[in-house]
This record gives C-alpha cells, sequence and structure tokens, in this order.
C-alpha cells in the first residue's frame, strides 16, 4: 500500500494566499473525492500537488511513503508516482500522441530498458479501444483541435498508459455529454485496484453516480471543511452546500480569487 | 545612389573561366557583361537587415579544385548518409566548385529528362538556357548581387522535364563544401514542361568547422502548365560563410511550385525565396523551417506575388533563435490588380529560447484588386511553460520536454521532405543546432 498525505498545506498564488491548511491523507485502493463549490480552492490543491512553477506552497508538506514530494520537479513527482488529469490540457504541436506517450513512459524506464514498440502499439490499441477513441488520435499532434470531450478522453488514456499511484483528476467530468462521461468513469474503475489511490476534485454529483468513492470531502475558503462517505455527495447534490456554511457560520465560502 | 565597387576579377579573368569551362561562347560575353554591371549598381536592401558593412565581394580565390568521385561510396559518410542508393535514380554532386559526379537512369534519359552541370548546360543545350537562364525568373541587374552572382558563376545544375514526364524518384543534389577557401556561386536552374511533375531535393552541406568564403546562389524554377515541382533544400553551410541566396519561381497555368526549405546555415545569411504565380489557377506552397544560434545574422524573405487569377499562395514560417542571433522574417503576399480571387495566406512563427536573441516577424499583404482574399497570422514568443508543465506532469525532463516542444514546432516543414534521409539529416541538424 503507498499513501500520499498532504498536511496542513498553505499554498499563494501571486501573493495571494488560497489554500490555508489542507489535510488529506489517500491509500492506494481508495477514491476520494473533492467538492465544493467555484473559487474555494480545489484546484489549486490539484495544481500544488503536481507542483505547478505558479503555486507556491508557504507552509505544510505533501510526501508520497514519507517522500518529501515539495522538493521534486515536477517530472519527478510524475515520475515518483503522481499524476494531474488536468482541466485545460496543452495543445502540442508537431509532437503526436503516440510519441508523447512512448516518450513518457520511457521517462520513468532506465536507458536501455525501453518499451519495445510493439508492446507500446498493442497496449495503446488496446486502450484507445477500450476508451472509443479513433485510431487517428494517436497520430494527431497533441490534444490539437481535440475537441473538450476528446481532451478528457485523452488525460484518461494517458492515466492507463502511465499507471501512476496516484492520480488527481481535476474536473476531469467538466464540459462531457453523458457518453464521454461513461466512458471517462469506465476509464477510472479500470485502473482502481491495490496499486492505485484517485483523488477525483468535481463540482458535480454526476460523475460520482459511475464511479463511487470511498470518501468525500467538501472544501471551502482553502481548506477541507467536511468528509464523509459516498453518502455526503448525495446529500450535497440534494441540499446543495448551505447547509454546511450554516453549520460552521461560513458566509462567503471562496477564498475571494476567481480560479 | 551608385557606388563602384572594384571587383577582384576582371573581365579578362572571367572570359578565360568561361573558356576553361568549356561554356558556350555566348555565356563568356554575359559574364562579362553582368560584371561591369555588377561594379555599378547598388546592394540589395533586406528589410531591417543592414549589410552595408557585410562581405559579399572579397574571397580568397574564385574557384578551388576539388576530387571528383568515381562512385557514390567515395562520398563522406555524412554526405553518403543522405543518399539513398536504392532509389537512386538521379543524383548531382558538385565537390566545392568541381563537378564531380552524376548519374542520371537510362529510363529517364530515354524520356527526355536532361541533368546537367550548368557549365555543359550552357554548350550542350544553349537554347532552353537563353530562354530560361535569368531571363523572367532572377535578372542579373536586380541589385549588385544578382549582377556578380551571374558574371561569377562557379557551379551549379540544370534539370529539365519534358511535357508529360513525370519523374516519379526525387531528382537529388548534394553541393559539398570541405574546401574553407572555396566560395559558392552556385546557379540552378530547374525547368518542368507542360503537365510534368518532378522534385528536386539540393542538400548545402559544409564539413569543415569554419570557411572564409562565401556564397551567392541564385535558384531558378519554372512550371509549364499543368506542372508540378516540389523543390526541398536542406542548406548546412558553416560558421564564416556570409551567404546570399535567392531561390525564385515562375508558375504555367494551373501549375504548381512547393517549397520545402531547412536553412540551417551557421553563417550570416540573406535568404529570398519568391514565387511569381503568372499562370491562371497557379499554386504556391512555401514552407521554410530557420535555426540561428551563436552570434549569427539572417534575414529571411518569403514573397508570393499573384498575377495571375484564381492562385493560391501559403507561407509557413517557423524559426527558433537561441544564444545571441538575430532572425528577420519578412513574409509578403503580393497581389496585382487583375488577379482575382487571389488567395494570400502566410503564417510565421518565431521561437526564442534565450533574452538576447532577436527575433521578428514582419507579414505584409500588398493587394492591389479586390476580389480577393488575403490573411495572415505571425508570433515571437517563448517556449509556453504550460507546454512544459503538461509533458513534465507526465514524467518527462525539462531538457526533453523543451527539445519535443521546439522539434514540434519545426515539424510542418520538416515532415514535408521528400527524402528520408534529408528529413533525418534535417532533424539531426536541428537537434545539433538547438541543444
Amino acid at each position: 500500500m503507498a499513501t500520499l498525505e498532504i498536511k496542513d498545506l498553505h499554498v499563494e498564488i501571486e501573493g495571494k494566499k488560497i489554500l490555508k491548511g489542507v489535510d488529506l491523507t489517500i491509500n492506494t485502493n481508495e477514491i476520494h473525492a473533492i467538492m465544493g463549490p467555484n473559487g474555494t480552492g480545489k484546484s489549486t490543491l490539484a495544481q500544488a500537488i503536481m507542483g505547478h512553477p505558479k503555486y507556491v506552497v508557504t507552509s505544510g508538506t505533501i510526501t508520497l511513503d514519507g517522500e518529501d514530494v515539495l522538493e521534486m520537479a515536477v517530472d519527478e513527482r510524475a515520475r515518483a508516482g503522481i499524476f494531474l488529469g488536468m482541466q485545460y490540457p496543452s495543445e502540442i504541436t508537431g509532437v503526436t500522441n503516440a510519441d508523447f506517450l512512448r516518450s513518457a513512459i520511457n521517462a520513468k524506464r532506465e536507458e536501455g530498458d525501453e518499451i519495445s514498440l510493439m508492446k507500446f502499439i498493442r497496449e495503446l490499441d488496446s486502450k484507445m479501444e477500450f476508451l472509443e477513441m479513433d485510431e487517428d488520435m494517436a497520430t494527431r499532434y497533441l490534444n490539437e483541435g481535440f475537441s473538450g470531450g476528446e481532451k478528457k478522453r485523452n488525460e484518461i488514456l494517458q492515466l492507463t498508459m502511465l499507471k501512476p499511484k496516484f492520480a488527481v483528476l481535476d474536473e476531469i467530468d467538466s464540459g462531457l455529454d453523458i457518453d464521454a462521461l461513461k466512458v471517462v468513469s469506465k476509464g477510472i474503475n479500470e485502473m482502481r485496484g491495490e496499486e492505485f489511490g484517485c483523488l477525483i476534485i468535481t463540482h458535480y454529483q454526476r460523475l460520482l453516480d459511475y464511479i463511487t468513492p470511498d470518501k468525500v470531502h467538501v472544501m471551502m475558503q482553502g481548506k477541507v471543511v467536511k468528509s464523509g462517505g459516498a453518502e455526503l455527495a448525495h446529500k450535497l447534490e440534494e441540499q446543495g452546500y448551505d447547509w454546511i456554511k450554516e453549520e460552521l457560520g461560513i458566509e462567503d465560502e471562496t477564498v475571494g480569487l476567481e480560479v | 545612389m551608385t557606388v563602384e565597387t572594384k571587383m577582384a576579377l576582371t573581365e579578362q579573368d572571367v572570359r578565360s573561366y568561361s573558356a576553361k569551362m568549356n561554356e558556350a561562347d555566348w555565356m563568356a560575353d554575359f559574364r562579362a557583361d553582368a560584371l561591369v554591371r555588377a561594379e555599378q549598381l547598388p546592394m540589395p536592401k533586406p528589410d531591417k537587415t543592414k549589410i552595408d558593412k557585410w562581405n559579399f565581394t572579397e574571397f580568397p580565390a574564385h574557384t578551388v579544385e576539388s576530387t571528383v568521385y568515381a562512385s557514390l561510396d567515395e562520398l563522406s559518410e555524412e554526405a553518403r548518409a543522405l543518399v539513398d542508393k536504392e532509389q537512386q535514380n538521379s543524383i548531382y554532386v558538385q565537390h566545392n566548385n568541381t563537378p564531380a559526379y552524376l548519374f542520371l537512369s537510362e529510363e529517364l534519359k530515354a524520356k527526355g529528362v536532361i541533368m546537367t552541370d550548368i557549365f555543359t548546360a550552357s554548350r550542350e543545350h544553349s537554347d532552353l538556357m537563353k530562354k530560361y537562364f535569368m531571363t523572367d525568373g532572377v535578372k542579373v541587374d536586380e541589385h549588385k548581387l544578382t549582377a556578380l552572382h551571374a558574371a561569377l558563376i562557379n557551379g551549379g545544375v540544370f534539370v529539365y522535364v519534358p511535357k508529360n514526364v513525370v519523374v516519379e524518384e526525387p531528382i537529388q543534389v548534394l553541393f559539398l563544401h570541405d574546401d574553407e577557401q572555396a566560395s559558392l556561386f552556385n546557379h540552378v536552374l530547374i525547368v518542368a514542361e507542360a503537365n510534368s511533375s518532378v522534385t528536386y531535393v539540393e542538400n548545402y552541406l559544409s564539413t569543415v568547422e569554419e570557411a572564409i568564403g562565401l556564397a551567392n546562389i541564385v535558384s531558378e524554377v519554372f512550371t509549364g502548365d499543368n506542372a508540378q515541382i516540389t523543390y526541398g533544400a536542406v542548406d548546412v553551410l558553416a560558421k564564416g560563410f556570409t551567404t546570399y541566396v535567392n531561390r525564385r519561381g515562375v508558375t504555367g497555368r494551373d501549375s504548381r511550385i512547393d517549397w520545402a526549405l531547412g536553412l540551417m546555415n551557421d553563417g550570416d545569411t540573406i535568404s529570398e525565396n519568391i514565387t511569381h504565380l503568372v499562370g491562371n489557377g497557379s499554386h504556391c506552397d512555401m514552407k521554410t523551417v530557420v535555426v540561428g544560434r551563436g552570434k549569427q545574422r539572417q534575414n529571411f524573405t518569403t514573397e508570393i506575388v499573384h498575377w495571375g487569377m484564381d492562385t493560391e499562395g501559403f507561407i509557413l514560417k517557423h524559426g527558433v533563435v537561441k544564444e545571441e542571433s538575430t532572425c528577420i522574417f519578412n513574409g509578403i503576399g503580393r497581389i496585382a490588380k487583375g488577379a482575382t480571387r487571389a488567395n494570400a495566406v502566410q503564417e510565421s512563427r518565431v521561437l526564442m529560447l534565450s533574452e538576447r536573441a532577436r527575433g521578428d516577424a514582419n507579414p505584409i499583404l500588398l493587394i492591389d484588386e479586390d476580389d480577393v482574399t488575403a490573411g495572415h497570422a505571425a508570433s515571437v514568443g517563448r517556449v509556453d511553460p504550460m507546454q512544459l508543465f503538461y509533458l513534465m506532469s507526465r514524467g518527462i525532463k525539462q531538457q526533453e520536454a523543451e527539445r519535443l516542444v521546439i522539434h514540434g514546432f519545426l515539424a510542418p516543414v520538416v515532415s514535408k521532405l521528400p527524402i528520408e534521409g534529408v528529413k533525418k539529416q534535417l532533424t539531426e541538424v536541428i537537434e545539433r543546432k538547438v541543444r
């Protein structure tokens, strides 16, 4: 079992405090969902875990099986087993999806132990079929001209090819129609198991109809303010967030920044 | 204003050189006349680059003697890697200024295809040469450098494809440079008659670290009605070379000329690539990639001039500038009066890899006709940190991520080069230059 542990995490962006003490522990074989209204710091948490250069950690720790994640460069975090499914994946001209994926897989392996081309193609073909992606997506330039739904599927394709220990999925469900949502959920559920832990960030209960989370957390004002089981997501779907705000005496749940 | 320039060579010199190369008699007069004009004509004025201090007129030697090759196996390893021996139907190799190897398959000869060095062409194909050579393409008196070129031509090749002949395999030309004293005044003339088609690929390859010569290169490319020419080039001339290179196309009706140029010189370079879309319904696609490094100064003008109706021109230029180098990209779409329904599109992108590098993309549209479409896009920027973050978030190291982004940036042109070996070479040159 592996553990990703976040303790008292404070994060700033351009001098503005966003996260104000996040505590969260995720083990493999667990799926966590973070919910909460807009502007409460959810995406900031995701970017900070991956190490986005604009997000500055001012205090607190992130560890992966005791190893200090904050000391690692972005690529080292990835090679240690952390994956971020992005809300807005970059487009990169001239680099095919397949070449990119192969570079990423080989980056984790020792020199001389690169994945064979045949094995790579077999795996890519089967994963793409599973995710109901067009064959030409492999040879198209990375995310270039992809629709919103195609980009999200492509994030999940990378997830299933790279097989990280922990995935943070930042609004992987936004902008998806119901069919795409099912496919994306299928991909995530396929990963579920002893070797995999996941943190799903979402506004909507909808995705959680297909992926049953083990734990649900609510973020407000840059902190986790409430945690529970899958039933918490249902309650939020039915009653919204106001009851939590009342319970905790919160008036403005945001961190005062459009995120 | 005209500036008198004392030329290193006299009329007698160029006449005796012409005789030595066994050229047609008219070439001697042509050279002598051009030399006089070279003394009087002004220098060209490439937009945004001052070249009055550049040396385009003094060089250590007009010609150097180099060995010929009995077979392609005698080529240096680097040069041999460019040649696909399996599918070789035609190749011309020039060793510095010496025509060193020529092969044209019997099949192509039987179809009337001509490929020969420029000296022989003046003698054996005098009428064709007189018709196309420095008449409607590049003119002698455009400026000092075209006149100087005409007077001093010391190499080059003539390719002729008759009516209705389709040359399937690319015609390949290697200009090999391994003598630091050598200067290159190469003239390339390609004519594709009506309904014919040919792909021509040339390499300029220096295998010396540094040179002290200069290059003044002119290519003229003509398509007859409904003909097609694809022109690929990879220029890799050594540091120290001052280069003026002018590649020009003129199209017949419904014909097309496509350029794919990898301009990888390490010396100061003025490059001009212009296509005149004369024939109605003709088409030109110009793709250029450039890498500048060190203290290199380079100026690249690409221009498509629409004279005919329903003509289409696409310019795509991608450049990477690093260290303290300067790259100026002038992209010009010109539509003449009467060129109705012409379409002029261009895109220039410059990626700067260092603080002190300078890149400039100047898109220019000059339109004298109402019923046309035109568009341009230009950008100068740095590697997008979000792209790097994205790649690195998948475990790819920063250096490799940058490499992927740069290669991807240049890929649209590299992928267009028609010979595998040349494509591979360009990829390797880019790799070496951007590292």
